[in-house]
């Protein structure tokens, strides 16, 4: 099985549903004859062809517009949104239409959009190219909202959310296109090359929207996070010295709130980890369920590692990113609460 | 007319229809063109203009070159856009600048901050991320503001400034002053929707604002026909009836004398105007641009054939301006960088708690 990095592995996935289906089409700014900013849909226009890989203008609300019109009518969009940071023009069409056309027509239409779109920090992005605006789409009902957090997943999320018919933010982290950076930024970075979750299989599989991964099990508490944040976990349980529990979420909306309830029971401790700012942050959601449905198993509050409450700066990449010293003081705080 | 007479001196009545005053417009918009050979035809040469023009076309020149560097070097993190090939246009534009102006751009900024007389040392250092930048290390290559010189950033969303700097001219208005803003923006940006809300409110308005396109033929790696309907970009304004014209952005002689003449028409307040600048960047779109999307042998085309400073040299030598002048302004251009890049290296880290600042007024954290 070929390794693959995640860049890879999505432009697989993008390819093999282009292959599988004639109504996916794949368009964003620069994402046809240059073959995207990060690379993802590479080639895909030479093979697939003008009409099926094209590039879009910069206009983000053009863009998730007419995908969500395409949608409607049958086809299956797979858009490029370049960064998050610039889907806000789309937003509207996405909360306004996409989530809700299915519930306005009585389930007659649906929206089979996905959007693609990298995200998060760790990059010198600074406020318009670091954000993690996640959880204003999983405040939305009617959108799904999901992050992969490896290659494997990437492929078979990516094929999922293609295939699904209800509209799907697929949240790309984009500081581990290239390799499962764990927040030590002092260190060597490691390639996917050799990594267990980058061999991909070529052709079709899907990894269900809405089922959780445990990357590592343990005993002393549970860690909630997903993107980048599951490799900064894994790395702070090893600098805490606690047998954490590490939960990939890989799905936000909808959430595998099992998976959360049964670590938890287990542990009795739970550590929430985002990149993004804590106010009103998905992990708010997270504390809250956890609390509601595992309060009587709970041995100390629910630890919160998140980005600050303010926009992404551009001199304090490493205050500001949530890093493995961050969580693992969060983690001794768990265990002593 | 003089715009000061036009200010709302009473509570402003939007349904009258009487916002501005401004003649009214033809309904088909002039499109001036510049002469046949592409180069403006020169018009009064001043030796002093002609060297302070290739000073502050070499000066951002320099200054990006330079802070290429520092990024190959690692000095600079994230994300820089080069105004490399581009300088003609952000120097010659300045000319018509008067203060109480505005000037709002996009990412591609370092060169309009020069221009605007913008302290290199304090833009060097914003890049690196120091405490002595001019947004104290917290807005990067993308985000940099100075009141004094009247630049409203710097905008890393790109089109965001052209709906904001509509704004600026609102507020020129408003205060019944002749100050009017300028809208830079690049061929790519001129796509985004909330252009055409400006547009028409500008034009409904008659809103004292210049529409600067840099239209430097590709919008990161898609080239303007990949991306557009129409390419003229000058047009866009038609349906609003806006009128537009078009000019050698690689002649800062051109851009100057098409900056008057825009300058004048919205300061009179009849209204905005757009001006569309051919030209072209040298550079990569940002500092890891893998260029695959143009030839080498197109970019030493223009680079050999087109560049605005060499442009200038024959005239700063009509003009009788000497070589040991010339000299001269290479040597001070040549410290002053020196200087900048001496200073953001040395200027100290910003505080880590300034990372909770400048959010609200009163800090919440
Ligand atoms: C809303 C938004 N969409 C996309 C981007 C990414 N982006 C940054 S610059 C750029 C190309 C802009 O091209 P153009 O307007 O021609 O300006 P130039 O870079 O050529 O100066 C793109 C797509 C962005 N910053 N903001
Ligand atoms: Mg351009």
């Amino acid at each position: 099985m070929p390794s693959l990095n995640m860049i890879q592995a999505l432009n697989s996935g993008i390819d093999t549903a282009m292959s599988a289906d004639p109504n996916v089409l794949s368009f964003g700014q620069d994402t046809g004859y240059f073959g995207g900013v990060f690379r993802v849909t590479d080639g895909l226009q030479r093979k697939h062809g003008l009409t099926r890989s094209f590039d879009a203008p910069i206009a983000e609300g053009g863009i998730v517009a007419t995908a969500i019109g395409m949608a409607v009518y049958g086809l299956r969009p797979c858009v490029e949104i370049q960064f998050a940071d610039y889907i806000y023009p789309g937003y509207d069409q996405l909360v306004s239409e996409a989530a809700k056309i299915r519930y306005r027509s009585g389930g007659e239409f649906t929206t089979p959009i996905t959007v693609r779109t990298p995200y998060g920090g760790g990059i010198f992005g600074g406020q318009t190219h670091s954000q993690s605006p996640e959880s204003l789409f999983t405040h939305i009902a009617g959108l799904k909202t999901v992050v992969p957090s490896n290659p494997y997943d990437a492929k078979g999320m990516l094929l999922a959310a293609i295939a699904d018919d209800d509209p799907v933010l697929f949240f790309e982290p984009k500081r581990i296109y290239n390799g499962p950076f764990d927040g030590w930024h002092d260190r060597p970075v490691k390639p996917w090359a050799g990594h267990e979750l980058a061999e991909v299989p070529e052709g079709s599989y899907t990894v269900p929207l809405g089922q959780a991964r445990t990357m590592r099990e343990g005993s002393d508490l549970t860690v909630l996070a997903y993107g980048t944040m599951v490799w900064v976990s894994l790395a702070a349980a090893e600098e805490a010295g606690v047998d954490a529990e590490v939960i990939d979420l890989r799905s936000l909306v909808p959430l595998d709130i099992d998976a959360i309830v049964a670590s938890v029971k287990k542990t009795g401790r739970c550590v929430v980890v985002h990149e993004a700012p804590r106010t009103s942050g998905y992990g708010a959601e997270l504390s809250a369920l956890v609390q509601e449905r595992c309060f009587h198993h709970l041995e100390a509050p629910i630890q919160r590692v998140t980005g600050w409450d303010t926009p992404y700066p551009h001199a304090f990449e490493w205050e500001y990113f949530p890093g493995p010293k961050r969580v693992a003081e969060a983690m001794r705080r768990a265990m002593e609460g | 007319m003089a715009r000061g007479a036009r200010g709302p001196a009473a509570p402003m009545d939007f349904t009258s229809g009487e916002l501005s005053g401004g003649e009214p417009l033809s309904s088909t918009p002039a499109v001036e063109q510049v002469g046949a050979d592409g180069r403006g035809a020169a018009t009064n040469l001043n030796p002093d203009e002609l060297l302070k023009f290739y000073h502050d076309m070499l000066l951002i020149r320099r200054f990006e070159e330079r802070a290429g560097q520092l990024y190959g070097m690692g000095l600079i993190g994230g994300f820089c856009h080069l105004y490399i090939g581009q300088e003609a246009i952000a120097v010659g534009m300045q000319q018509v600048f008067k203060p109480g102006d505005q000037i709002i751009t996009g990412y591609r900024d370092h060169g309009h901050m020069l221009a605007a007389g913008m302290d290199p040392k304090e833009v060097m250092a914003e890049l690196t991320g120091r405490s002595g930048g001019s947004s104290k290390g917290k807005g990067g290559s993308m985000h940099m503001f100075s009141t004094e010189a009247g630049f409203y950033g710097g905008h890393g969303i790109v089109g965001a400034q052209v709906a904001l700097g509509t704004g600026l001219a609102f507020a020129d208005w408003y205060r019944g002053t002749d100050n009017c803003s300028f809208a830079y923006f690049g061929d790519g940006a001129a796509n985004q929707g909330q252009v055409y809300e400006s547009f028409n409110m500008a034009q409904l308005w008659k809103l004292p604002v210049v529409y600067v396109i840099e239209n430097n033929q590709y919008a990161m790696g898609t080239a303007v026909e990949r991306s557009s309907a129409t390419t003229e970009f000058h047009m866009r304004g038609a349906s609003f009836g806006i009128p537009g014209e078009q000019v050698d952005g690689m002649d800062v002689l051109a851009v100057r004398d098409a900056g008057a003449r825009a300058a004048e028409r919205v300061r009179s307040g009849a209204g905005p105007i757009i001006l569309e600048m051919k030209t072209y960047r040298y550079r990569g779109h940002s500092m890891s641009d893998p260029a695959k999307y143009r030839t080498r042998d197109e970019v030493d085309q223009m680079r050999s054939t087109r560049d605005p400073i060499e442009h200038i040299r024959p005239l700063l030598d009509g003009a009788g301006v000497g070589a040991d002048r010339i000299k001269a302004v290479d040597d001070e251009v040549k410290s002053v960088v020196a200087e900048a890049v001496q200073f953001a290296q040395s200027s100290p880290e910003p505080d880590p708690r300034e990372l909770y600042t400048d959010v609200y007024l009163e800090s919440l954290a």
